[in-house]
């Protein structure tokens, strides 16, 4: 059967309370899930208090506030700061979701910072996101085609290149995969949001030439079809993205070559 | 643990794409769109048995119109089952031994309902 709870060693205990910032008029509360896989300690909450004066406006410049300023062992990801790299991708509140483009304004409360859901944990809000990019390398996210290669590039009328809006900007942060509950007990079989999404991106190109392939390798009871259309992808994508409707369409097109 | 060597891809890809899932999905919606129709009539049935003593009763159900819409139903209904019942032990049974002995009693199970069906049809429609 699936695990429904947390393994003993893997569940979060309280952990330590840090001092208020000094002299601070707008304080705001974090509470911050900490795994140190050295220590060989169960995970713990820490709480930090963060002086809203003194740092931006958005999850991850509090994040970075207290990496600072309060304990600079806290790991977690980060690059771009914009909401196109990725890397802070994490569980803000109960939502996966980019802590660089979350305002923290908009939580009432605590707020609380997980790593993304029911993956490994390297550390902190690390991931393991391996099997994830593994996946994604499965569905070969790249034009595949036996006609000689033109001497300039591949042709593609408007309409076509219109089919893969809302397809092609996925950065491929987890959130959408690791928010859907078929993944957390299939992910060793189903591919999940993001990867399927990217197939059917691969699929829907007009430039090529391998779609029957393509959809050979996705029919399959779980790598496909274990999707029941929960929805919680296109909830939480942050670019706004809706991986559930392009399965739908893998399904929908898998469907149409049999009937 | 000991530490595995085999590399991410090798793991994603497992034993490659099973080639089957379609036909389960559009049996699946096939069969919830009959049993729309099925269901239907299947009140109409009842509606009609209610008002009936028992003799009256088995006349109609040995109609063969109504005997073979009947057994259609318990086919659907049963089939019907059987899809939904397997993707939920999909999702949720793990093991090696225990996923696939649960999706043959579950099988097993949604056919010895239909045969039990059939013959108590048959038993009023053939006597």
């Amino acid at each position: 059967m699936v695990q429904l709870t947390l393994p003993r060693k893997s569940r979060p205990v309280p952990g330590r309370t840090w001092p208020k910032p000094e002299g601070a008029k707008r304080i705001k509360e974090f509470r911050i899930y900490r795994y140190d896989p050295d220590a060989g300690d169960n995970p713990r909450i820490d709480t930090y208090f963060v002086d809203l004066d003194a740092c931006g406006p958005m999850v991850l410049n509090a994040l970075l506030w207290i990496k600072d300023n309060i304990d600079s062992t806290l790991t977690f990801r980060r690059s771009c700061r914009e909401g196109i790299c990725g890397s802070c991708a994490m569980n803000i509140d109960g939502e996966n979701t980019l802590a660089c483009i979350k305002p923290i304004d908009e939580i009432r409360g605590a707020v609380k910072v997980y790593p993304l859901p029911h993956m490994q944990v390297i550390k902190d809000l690390v991931p393991d996101l391996t099997l994830f990019y593994a996946q994604h390398r499965l569905i070969e996210p790249w034009l595949k085609t036996d006609t000689p290669e033109p001497d300039r590039e591949w042709l593609q009328s408007r309409e076509d290149r219109a089919r893969l809006d809302g397809l092609y900007e996925c950065i491929l942060c987890a959130c959408c995969s690791t928010s859907c509950p078929s993944y957390w007990w299939n992910a060793d079989r189903y591919l999940g949001p993001a990867a399927l999404l990217q197939a059917w991106r691969w699929i829907s190109d007009s430039r090529d030439e391998a779609t029957g392939e393509r959809l050979d390798a996705l029919d399959d009871p779980f790598r496909l079809y274990r999707c029941h259309t929960i929805l919680n992808c296109a909830r939480v994508c942050p670019k706004g993205l809706n991986p559930a409707r392009a399965i739908a369409m893998i399904k929908k097109t898998l469907a149409e070559r049999t009937l | 643990m000991a530490r595995s060597f085999v590399t991410p891809l090798s793991r994603a890809r497992g034993k490659g794409s099973a080639h089957e899932g379609t036909h389960h999905f559009i049996a699946q919606r096939a069969t919830a769109l009959a049993a729309i129709v099925l269901t239907l009539f299947l009140a109409v049935i009842l509606v009609m048995l209610a008002g009936r003593d028992y003799a009256a009763a088995r006349t109609l159900i040995a109609n063969p119109f109504v005997a073979a819409a009947l057994t259609a139903t318990a086919a659907v209904f049963c089939w019907h089952m059987k899809l939904g019942m397997q993707v939920i032990i999909e999702d949720y049974v793990h093991g090696r031994i225990l996923r696939p002995a649960l999706l043959f009693a579950n099988a097993a199970f949604s056919a010895a309902i239909f045969l039990l069906v059939v013959v108590a049809i048959g038993k009023i429609a053939f006597s």
